[in-house]
């Protein structure tokens, strides 16, 4: 009998913690696939950062570094500058990324640092029971936001991909989504592309994976992803911001 | 090999180098410029990697990575600085990553000054980050050392996979003197346990998250015993005219040698002074003070005290310790340690 569908070998067996609804579990499989087609899980090293994803380390077969909040981009170039022949990418949530860390992702995008980073935005932090994130979006209710994200209060969400596509270094950045299997597919061939960037040598990659987070948005599964495209895919249009392979940059939708 | 003169920085970076420090991440902060500078010269050249850090933060996460590769690493800073990397200090204690980091002491608090202090002391030897844990604090005192210690402090780093600090002043960075390099070969030490790619074996994880009590408590009695036996065996300390002393000074560092200067004034004046200069400041070195203990004992520190507190515990009431201070990047003179001394020797209680 033939065998359609597996485990990629880049992931463990290893039963993950997350939330039903969540969609971490399904980039992580794109991020496995990802390091399966190019055949890189051995000489591939990641780097966990702090949030949900906090366990990373144990659903990754391949070598594993947990890194202090934020700080995986200084981590990843530490590893990188010493190993320049291996395959380093960090897998980082919004809070971890966009706030604590920003000064880490700013330079290590703007040094075109040669590593690939996966980095989820799910409006929200989960781990610590869904505070506000610098994504949250306006009238976002949160824990720390109980009438919504206000401009007064909190200023307004930050946009990633846009911000550190204006910087010379950054090689390939792309925003993708997961509300649908259609962009799940497309998100696979984004992370993909974010990795085969690095093995070409051509600087920073980073992929900006829109992801649910169904407990703490207070949804079943399927709003939360309805949610997500109705109202997240607006503020955070998906596409290419930069691709320094290609002189014309294309959006997709 | 002959000598060369050298700056203490200069010096530090140099023994690095010869040490296999294979990878320097670096912000610039005075008084300590002159390491990431050499290193940025030379390292390149001779096969390492020099980056300059977006911050402190950065370098020592930086330095984390490289570490858990299995690479010989270091970082430099001057105390604000090493405030900042407190954080992942801690991670590198936990994640049992050896490396070496340098802290060529400022005065504080705040952003205080640029000229020499010793004000760190808790810091380095507290903990100074979050949570339980050691650094192995190693105190040079002449251009010698600083190269001296810092090629000892790779071997005792890779041979323990614990981080192991150097902590200098702004004194002893900047100043020249006549530094001997050694010619020994740096300590050979397998890294099973490197994240370098999983060919052909398991992965390896570095790691320091674990939210099991019953897990996290294995763990942690298992980094006690292991800062135990270090314990035992890496206390370092040398003793200038101690045997027939009858007041003791305790110095390290710039500090230890005005107090040498201090005893030899005293000696000449007939007063049976000696000093015990700690070399390790943790492990901490209190045979010699027990030893002598129901002696008078003076702590010489650029600091509002902090030594002289390891001291009392080690004198543990058995003798009376006194204190000497400066602050504020003021060292203190030989003539006032000397007047210090009389007073307690000659002129009754003293303090």
């Amino acid at each position: 009998m033939k065998q359609v569908f597996q485990r990629p070998e880049s992931l463990t067996d290893v039963q993950m913690h997350y939330c039903p609804g969540c969609t971490h579990g399904i980039i992580h499989r794109l991020v496995a696939e990802a390091i399966d087609d190019l055949g890189v899980r051995e000489s591939a090293i990641g780097v966990a950062s702090v949030g949900c994803s906090v366990f990373a380390y144990d659903y990754f077969n391949c070598d594993m570094q947990q890194a202090a909040h934020g700080r995986a981009p200084a981590v990843a170039t530490g590893i990188k500058r010493v190993l320049p022949d291996r395959i380093v990418f960090t897998y980082q949530g919004d809070g971890d990324l966009a706030s604590i860390g920003m000064a880490e992702i700013v330079h290590a995008a703007a040094r075109g640092e040669n590593i690939t980073v996966v980095f989820i935005n799910n409006a929200i932090y989960g781990m610590t029971s869904g505070q506000m994130a610098p994504t949250t979006l306006l009238g976002q209710k949160t824990t720390t936001t109980p009438q919504g994200r206000s401009i007064e209060a909190n200023g307004y969400p930050i946009r990633v991909s846009e911000l550190l596509a204006t910087l010379d270094g950054a090689a390939y950045i792309e925003r993708v989504s997961t509300h649908d299997p259609k962009h799940v597919r497309q998100a696979g061939r984004a992370i993909k592309k974010a990795f085969q960037t690095q093995l070409e040598g051509r600087g920073f990659a980073l992929v900006e994976v829109l992801s649910t987070c169904s407990v703490n948005w207070g949804m079943t599964p399927q709003e939360a992803l309805d949610w997500m495209r109705d109202n997240m895919v607006p503020y955070y249009p998906l596409g290419v911001y930069k691709d320094s392979a290609r002189k014309e940059e294309a959006a997709h939708d | 090999m002959a000598k060369v003169l050298m700056k203490g920085n200069e010096a530090l970076a140099e023994a690095a180098i010869r040490a296999g420090c294979r990878a320097f991440y670096g912000y610039p902060i005075t008084p300590q410029n002159e390491v990431p500078s050499y290193m940025a010269q030379n390292l390149p050249e001779r096969g390492g990697v020099y980056l300059q850090a977006e911050s402190e933060v950065s370098a020592i996460n930086m330095v984390y990575g490289a570490a858990g590769c299995g690479v010989r690493v270091m970082t430099s800073s001057s105390s604000p600085g090493l405030s900042l990397k407190m954080e992942g200090i801690s991670y590198i204690a936990a994640a049992e990553l050896p490396c070496v980091i340098v802290n060529v002491m400022r005065c504080g608090p705040g952003l205080g000054g640029i000229h020499p202090g010793q004000g760190d002391y808790f810091q380095a030897v507290k903990g100074g980050g979050h949570g339980d844990y050691r650094l192995i604090v190693l105190a040079p005192a002449s251009v010698q050392e600083m190269a001296d210690l810092t090629f000892e402090a790779f071997d005792l780093a890779d041979k323990w996979r614990n981080p192991v600090m150097i902590l200098a002043d702004g004194l002893l960075g900047q100043m020249m003197e006549p530094v001997k390099f050694s010619q020994k070969e740096p300590l050979a030490v397998e890294k099973p346990w490197a994240t370098t790619g999983a060919r052909g074996r398991r992965p390896n994880t570095v790691n320091t998250l674990d939210i099991v009590p019953e897990s996290l408590e294995r763990r942690n009695y298992a980094l006690a015993d292991k800062y135990s036996r270090i314990a035992q065996s890496e206390t370092r300390w040398q003793e200038y005219k101690t045997e027939d002393a009858d007041l003791l000074l305790a110095a390290y560092g710039t500090s230890a040698r005005v107090a040498r200067s201090a005893v030899d004034m005293a000696r000449a004046e007939g007063l049976k002074v000696g000093l015990i200069r700690p070399i390790s400041l943790w492990p901490f070195p209190s045979e010699p003070f027990e030893r002598h203990h129901g002696k008078e004992f003076l702590v010489v520190e650029m600091s509002m005290g902090q030594l002289v507190e390891d001291v009392r515990l080690a004198v543990n009431g058995q003798g009376t310790v006194h204190f000497h201070n400066r602050l504020g990047g003021m060292v203190p003179t030989p003539r006032e340690v000397l007047v210090k001394i009389k007073d307690i020797l000659l002129g009754g209680e003293g303090q």
